[in-house]
């Protein structure tokens, strides 16, 4: 037990965490003007986006996996463009990792803020644009922070969501060792070697830091919302 | 002066109607808009705010603000809107809420000043009571030396103390920055009080422009006074039958004869006037 601990690979978390960061930085940039777009329009497309939006919940991993392996390999018009003019492959590497769990984890990342942005009272929003702000400055400075548990739910969702991914990861990753092999997957291949004892460090640690990460958010949204009292002031 | 002839179909709680407001303000003028509700008040404000789009004209002085084919973004166009539920905003300090205008602090210090609110400066709007908060908005309001000021229903949801304090206060502000404001409000005393002209809107349209006194003294010939109440209920006590009426806050009785309490179905709207006598007014114990 103790060689196994003093043998223990630590990159495949490194490399989960790493990604899930990466993914909450990329997302919540492109979240926020999608989410915003989505809580304020009266366009008939609202529909048709938020369901598109929501297909990553429903869909199974495989077959997001399937789809974005096939238009992201090199063999397609999308992965060919990117490796003739960036010289970048975007499947079966980390590039590829962040591209596939940017798609798998944007519901995580839009409902939580349209749903924040949603519950905000429309006057003050209004009173924003009368003194003179535009959109950008009313959602950055007005909009935002008054839905704080909302965007933290959403980062830490989504942050928590990506290390939990496990069957787009190994349909667009594979399993290589430092570049795609991520916790999960880890794991799977222990189970598969029937190294136990590995798998349970491994499974122990996921169970643990989940369980901590969720709990500090629960603990922060209880407190803000005791503070804000509603969003309706 | 302020030139305002705009259209617009309305799909309200009473079914559809078409707003059509044509009217001339004076710079400086204090505007009171009433009438039932969906009568058009608050769209009509929304419009001039620019949060609204309408058809039609609209121009401030030499400024044209919508036309048939162009409408200024709200951003531009300089307004004060207070809002009935405040809409301040939560995450800033009453101090930031009025500085998230405009930067002028002098101004902002005035206006806290002036409304009693300096000691109040770092506090945020949650900590803050409904009367205050409405101080707060007003002062937000006027951050921008507005060309035009909005109000919609400012004081409707404060108690009738804090709603007399804070017409006093509107008052003063009005009279200090001679803002031209246009007041939605329900409260016939506070439409005395405050606004040098009441336009009354029903369904849309204008039913009565003129000052307070002409529009509001509901007297008519030769009552010396009258009031518009609801019949709550009707008692009948030994031979007589009297009439309980609930006139704005008040409950008062009045004696009716056999046939008027017949003809009388309660929950009706009522008048009550007299004409017999002189009436005398008392002051309230204070």
């Amino acid at each position: 037990m103790s060689e196994t601990l003093q043998n223990l690979e630590f990159t495949p978390f490194i490399l989960s965490f790493k990604l899930a960061g990466i993914t909450t930085v990329i997302l919540f940039m492109m979240a926020v003007p999608l989410s915003w777009y989505l809580s304020q329009t009266k366009s008939k497309a609202k529909p048709f986006l938020e369901a598109f939006t929501a297909l990553p919940i429903v869909l199974p991993p495989s077959v997001l996996g399937f789809y974005i392996l096939v238009s992201l390999s090199q063999n397609s018009p999308i992965g060919a463009f990117f490796d003739e003019y960036f010289g970048v492959k975007l499947v079966f590497n980390f590039t590829g990792l962040v591209v596939a769990s940017c798609f798998y984890s944007l519901p995580f990342m839009v409902q939580p803020l349209q749903g924040g942005f949603e519950s905000l009272n429309k006057n003050m929003l209004e009173a924003s644009y009368i003194a003179g702000k535009g959109k950008l400055q009313t959602v950055f400075e007005v909009a935002l922070p008054n839905i704080k548990p909302a965007v933290l739910t959403a980062i830490i969702i989504t942050f928590a969501h990506t290390v939990g991914e496990f069957g787009v990861v190994l349909m667009v990753g594979g399993s290589i060792p430092g570049e795609t092999k991520v916790a999960s997957v880890a794991i799977y291949e222990m189970v598969e070697i029937m190294d136990y004892t590995t798998a349970h460090i491994y499974s122990g640690i996921m169970v643990i830091i989940s369980f901590l990460v969720l709990l500090s958010v629960y603990i922060f949204n209880d407190k803000q919302n005791k503070k804000i009292g509603g969003f309706h002031v | 002066m302020i030139h305002i002839d705009i259209h617009k179909k309305l799909h309200g709680s009473n079914g559809n109607m078409n707003l059509d407001v044509n009217l001339t303000i004076n710079e400086g003028d204090f505007l009171a808009l009433a009438g039932q509700s969906g009568s058009g008040k608050t769209t009509l404000l929304r419009i001039l705010a620019g949060l609204e789009i309408s058809n039609g004209t609209l121009k401030i002085g030499d400024e044209i603000w919508q036309d048939e084919k162009f409408s200024l973004a709200p951003q531009k166009r300089g307004i004060g809107f207070v809002f009935q539920d405040y809409a301040l905003f939560p995450n800033m300090t009453v101090e930031e809420n009025l500085h998230f205008v405009n930067k002028d602090k002098a101004l902002a210090k005035h206006l806290l000043e002036l409304t009693e609110l300096s000691s109040l400066k770092n506090r945020v709007p949650t900590t803050l009571s409904g009367g205050q908060k409405q101080r707060v908005s007003l002062c937000r309001a006027l951050m921008n030396r507005p060309k035009i000021l909005l109000m919609d229903e400012p004081l409707s949801a404060l108690d009738p103390t804090m709603r007399t304090k804070l017409q006093n206060e509107i008052s003063t502000l009005h009279k200090e920055f001679g803002t031209t404001t246009i007041m939605v409000s329900h409260d016939p005393s506070e439409i005395y009080r405050l606004a040098s002209r009441v336009v009354v809107l029903n369904q849309g349209k204008i039913i009565s422009d003129g000052t307070p006194k002409e529009v509001l003294l509901k007297t008519s010939g030769s009552q010396k006074f009258s009031f518009d109440g609801e019949l709550l209920d009707i008692v009948k006590v030994d031979v007589i039958y009297v009439a309980i009426v609930a006139i704005g806050q008040q409950l008062v009785e009045v004696v009716v004869d056999d046939t008027q309490a017949k003809s009388l179905i309660i929950g009706d709207s009522v008048t009550i006037s007299t004409k017999a006598f002189a009436p005398i007014i008392l002051p309230h114990e204070k």
